[in-house]
C-alpha cells in the first residue's frame, strides 16, 4: 500500500519536475515563458504520435523534446528577436500549444498508448517496499532526478551557470562584459522547452499511455507556480514537484474512497494549494528576492 | 546575418494603425500555409472561415452574440494591460459573474418584474468583481504573482460551477441533465426589435467609448497610463501603485462578471456546467489587437467572434477540429505582438555579427 502511494506520488510528480526546472533555466536567465502548458500539450501529443507510428516510447521521448524546442524556439523568436512581451507572447504560446496539440491529436483520441517499460533489476526490483521505489522505475524518472542535480551543478558550479545567472540578473552589465545577452537567453529558453515536451511526453506516455485533449490540465501553470516556491533553486523545485504530486495523489485517493465531499472540490484542491503556498512564499520578501533574477520579464534591445 | 532594432525618434504613427491590420494579413496568410500542409483545399477553408459566416442574417446575429462577452471582458482587460496588471484570470470572473447573477432565477425562479434583470446583472457585476479581488489583495498585500493566482482561480470558478450545476443547482425536473432550471422571460436579457440581437451588443458599444473618454481625458487615466508606462515616474507624481492594482482589478471583474450574466441570461438562458468556450482568455487577444483601446476592442472582438463562427462552419463543412480557432487565435497574438515592436522599432538586416564572435575571449 504504501509502495504502491509512494510510486504514484513520483509519477505524479516527475512532469512538473521536468517542466519546472526546464523553467526555472529559462527564468534564471530573465525569460519568463508562460507557454509551458502550451509546450507540454505539444510534447505530449508529439511523444504519443511518435511513439505510436514507431512503437517505440523513447521516439516518442525524442520526438516530445523536438516539438518542445521547435515551440520554444518560436516564443524565442517573438520575445527575444523581436522583443514583444514576454507576458503576452508566453499566453500566445500556451493558447497556440493547447489548440495545435487538440488539431493533430483530433485522430489518436481513443487509441491505446505506447508505455515506456519501467526498470527491472532481478533481486534489486523485488526487494520490500524500497524495491520498486528506488529500483522499478520508469527510466524517465531517474532522468528527472539526474536534470535536477545536473541543472543544479551546472548553474552554482560552472562558468557557464555563473554568465548564464549574470544575464538574467543584469543584462546590461552582461552585456557591456561581451556577453551574447541574445544568444544566452535563446539557449536557456530552447532548454526549457526541450523540458517541458518531455514533461508533456511523460503524460501521455507513462502517466496514463494515451492522448486526451488538454490532457496537460494546468500542470504547465503549477509547473510555473513551483519555480516561485521553490525560489528558482532546483534542489527546493524538485521538493515542491513532490509535495504537489502528492497533493494531486491524494485528492484522486480520496475521491476514490468516496468521502463525503464533491469531485470537483478534491479537484480543485491542488489550485488552492498553489495559491496559498504562493501567498505563504511571497510574504517572505527576503526569501523571495534573493533568489529571483532581477532582470526577469524585461526584454533585452542591445544600445550601440 | 541577423535582425538588428533600432529605436524609432518617435513612435511610428502609421505603424500604430497599420500593426493591427498587418498582424491580420500575416496571421491569414500562416493560416493559409496551415490549412495547406494539412491537405485542406486552404480557399475553401478561408472561405468557410472569414466569407460564410458574413452571408447570411442569422449567423451575424451570432457572430454579434460571440463577440459581445469577448468585447465585455477586453473593455475591463485594456484598463489591466495598460496598468501593467497582469489579469488573465478574466475567464474565472466571467464565470463568478454568471453564478452571482444566476442567484436570483435559480432562488426565486417566478421572480418577474422590470427590475429582476438589473439586479442580476448588478449582482454579476459584483461577482466577477469579488472574483478579481481575490488576485489584486494578494498581489497588494502579499505581493504574490497576480498572473499565476488569477489564472489558477479560473481551474477553481470553472469546477465549482460544474458542482453547482451538477449538484445543488441542477434543475429538478430536468431528466438529470447537468443544467439549471431556465430563466423566464424577465430573467432574459431582451433583443433588439425585430433581430436576434441582444441589448447587451449595444450597450457593450456604449461601456466601450465610455471606457475610451475614462481612459483619455480622465485624471484616473492618466495615472493608470503612467504607472503602466513608467511606473517610477508614477511613484514620485504620487499615484499610488496599489491603489491602480485593486482598481484596474475591480473594473475588469466587473466586466468579466457582466459578460458572465449576460451570457447566462443571453444566448444560453439557463446555467450550465460551461458557461464560456474561453471567452476570458480570447478576449486577451482582442485587448492587444485592439491596441489596449476599449474602441479598439469593439471591432478587434468583432473579428475574434468571428474565428469561433469560422471554427464550428470548419467542423461542420470540412471536418476539421475546431481546435483551429485556438491555432489562429494563437497565431494572430503572436504576430499582433511582433507588429507592434515596430512602432517604437525599426527593423534592419545586419550581416556582419554585431560583436566579435567569441565574447569570453579575454
Amino acid at each position: 500500500m504504501l509502495e504502491s502511494i509512494l510510486l504514484t506520488v513520483i509519477t505524479a510528480a516527475t512532469p512538473l519536475i521536468f517542466a519546472a526546472i526546464g523553467e526555472l533555466v529559462a527564468e534564471r536567465s530573465g525569460v519568463l515563458n508562460l507557454g509551458v502548458e502550451g509546450m507540454m500539450a505539444m510534447g505530449a501529443v508529439a511523444g504519443f504520435a511518435a511513439a505510436h507510428v514507431t512503437g517505440n516510447p523513447m521516439i516518442g521521448v525524442l520526438a516530445a523534446i523536438v516539438a518542445g524546442v521547435v515551440m520554444a524556439a518560436l516564443f524565442g523568436i517573438v520575445t527575444l528577436v523581436f522583443v514583444a512581451n514576454q507576458v503576452a507572447s508566453g499566453l500566445a504560446l500556451t493558447l497556440f500549444g493547447l489548440g495545435l496539440s487538440g488539431l493533430i491529436g483530433d485522430s489518436f483520441v481513443g487509441i491505446p498508448g505506447v508505455s515506456v517499460p519501467s526498470l527491472n533489476i532481478p533481486g534489486l526490483t523485488d526487494l520490500p517496499i524500497v524495491g520498486r521505489v528506488i529500483f522499478g522505475l520508469d527510466p524517465l524518472t531517474y532522468l528527472a532526478i539526474a536534470l535536477t542535480i545536473g541543472v543544479s551543478w551546472f548553474l552554482f558550479r560552472t562558468r557557464g551557470g555563473l554568465v548564464l545567472r549574470a544575464v538574467g540578473d543584469s543584462h546590461g552589465s552582461a552585456h557591456t562584459l561581451g556577453y551574447d545577452v541574445i544568444r544566452v537567453r535563446f539557449l536557456a529558453v530552447l532548454f526549457g522547452g526541450a523540458c517541458a515536451g518531455v514533461g508533456g511526453a511523460y503524460l501521455s506516455l507513462v502517466y496514463t499511455p494515451q492522448w486526451t485533449e488538454a490532457m496537460t490540465a494546468g500542470r504547465g501553470w503549477i509547473a510555473l507556480a513551483l519555480v516561485v516556491f521553490g525560489t528558482w533553486l532546483p534542489l527546493r523545485v524538485f521538493i515542491g514537484a513532490i509535495v504537489f504530486g502528492g497533493v494531486s495523489i491524494l485528492q484522486l485517493h480520496a475521491q476514490a474512497f468516496g468521502i463525503g465531499i464533491p469531485s470537483q472540490f478534491l479537484s480543485a484542491l491542488p489550485y488552492l494549494t498553489t495559491i496559498v503556498v504562493l501567498v505563504i512564499i511571497s510574504r517572505n520578501r527576503v526569501l523571495v528576492s534573493t533568489n529571483t533574477p532581477a532582470a526577469l520579464g524585461q526584454s533585452f534591445v542591445p544600445d550601440r | 546575418m541577423r535582425i538588428i532594432l533600432e529605436r524609432r525618434a518617435d513612435p511610428s504613427k502609421a505603424m500604430q494603425f497599420a500593426s493591427p491590420i498587418l498582424a491580420i494579413v500575416l496571421s491569414v496568410i500562416a493560416f493559409f500555409v496551415i490549412f495547406v500542409v494539412s491537405g485542406i483545399d486552404p480557399l475553401k477553408a478561408l472561405e468557410v472561415y472569414f466569407i460564410e459566416p458574413l452571408t447570411a442574417m442569422w449567423s451575424i446575429e451570432d457572430l454579434i452574440a460571440k463577440a459581445t462577452p469577448i468585447i465585455l471582458v477586453a473593455i475591463g482587460l485594456c484598463f489591466c494591460f495598460r496598468a501593467g496588471v497582469w489579469n488573465i484570470g478574466a475567464e474565472g470572473q466571467l464565470v463568478a459573474g454568471a453564478i452571482a447573477g444566476s442567484f436570483v432565477p435559480i432562488f426565486f425562479p417566478d421572480a418577474s418584474g422590470p427590475l429582476v434583470l438589473p439586479a442580476m446583472l448588478v449582482l454579476g457585476m459584483l461577482g466577477g468583481m469579488v472574483y478579481a479581488a481575490i488576485p489584486a489583495v494578494l498581489k497588494t498585500r502579499f505581493g504574490t504573482n497576480e498572473i499565476l493566482t488569477s489564472l489558477m482561480l479560473v481551474y477553481v470558478a470553472q469546477l465549482f460551477l460544474d458542482w453547482l450545476a451538477r449538484g445543488p443547482w441542477r434543475n429538478p425536473a430536468g431528466h438529470n441533465f447537468p443544467d439549471s432550471r431556465t430563466f423566464t422571460d424577465g430573467q432574459l436579457m431582451p433583443t433588439l426589435p425585430g433581430t436576434e440581437i441582444f441589448l447587451s451588443f449595444p450597450a457593450a458599444i456604449l461601456i466601450a467609448i465610455a471606457a475610451w473618454f475614462v481612459m483619455r481625458y480622465t485624471r484616473f487615466g492618466f495615472q493608470i497610463r503612467v504607472l503602466g508606462q513608467a511606473p517610477r515616474a508614477g511613484l514620485f507624481a504620487g499615484f499610488s501603485h496599489p491603489r491602480m492594482v485593486m482598481a484596474s482589478f475591480l473594473i475588469s471583474g466587473a466586466l468579466a462578471g457582466l459578460a458572465g450574466i449576460c451570457e447566462a441570461a443571453g444566448p444560453i438562458g439557463q446555467l450550465r456546467t460551461s458557461v464560456s468556450p474561453g471567452y476570458g482568455f480570447t478576449a486577451i487577444i482582442v485587448a492587444f489587437l485592439g491596441r489596449l483601446n476599449p474602441v479598439g476592442a469593439v471591432f478587434a472582438g468583432l473579428l475574434l467572434g468571428l474565428s469561433y463562427m469560422g471554427g464550428e462552419g470548419a467542423q461542420i463543412a470540412l471536418g476539421v477540429s475546431s481546435q483551429t480557432t485556438r491555432v489562429f487565435q494563437g497565431i494572430l497574438l503572436f504576430f499582433v505582438l511582433v507588429c507592434d515592436t515596430f512602432i517604437i522599432y525599426r527593423p534592419r538586416l545586419a550581416h556582419a555579427p554585431a560583436r566579435a564572435a567569441h565574447p569570453a575571449a579575454r
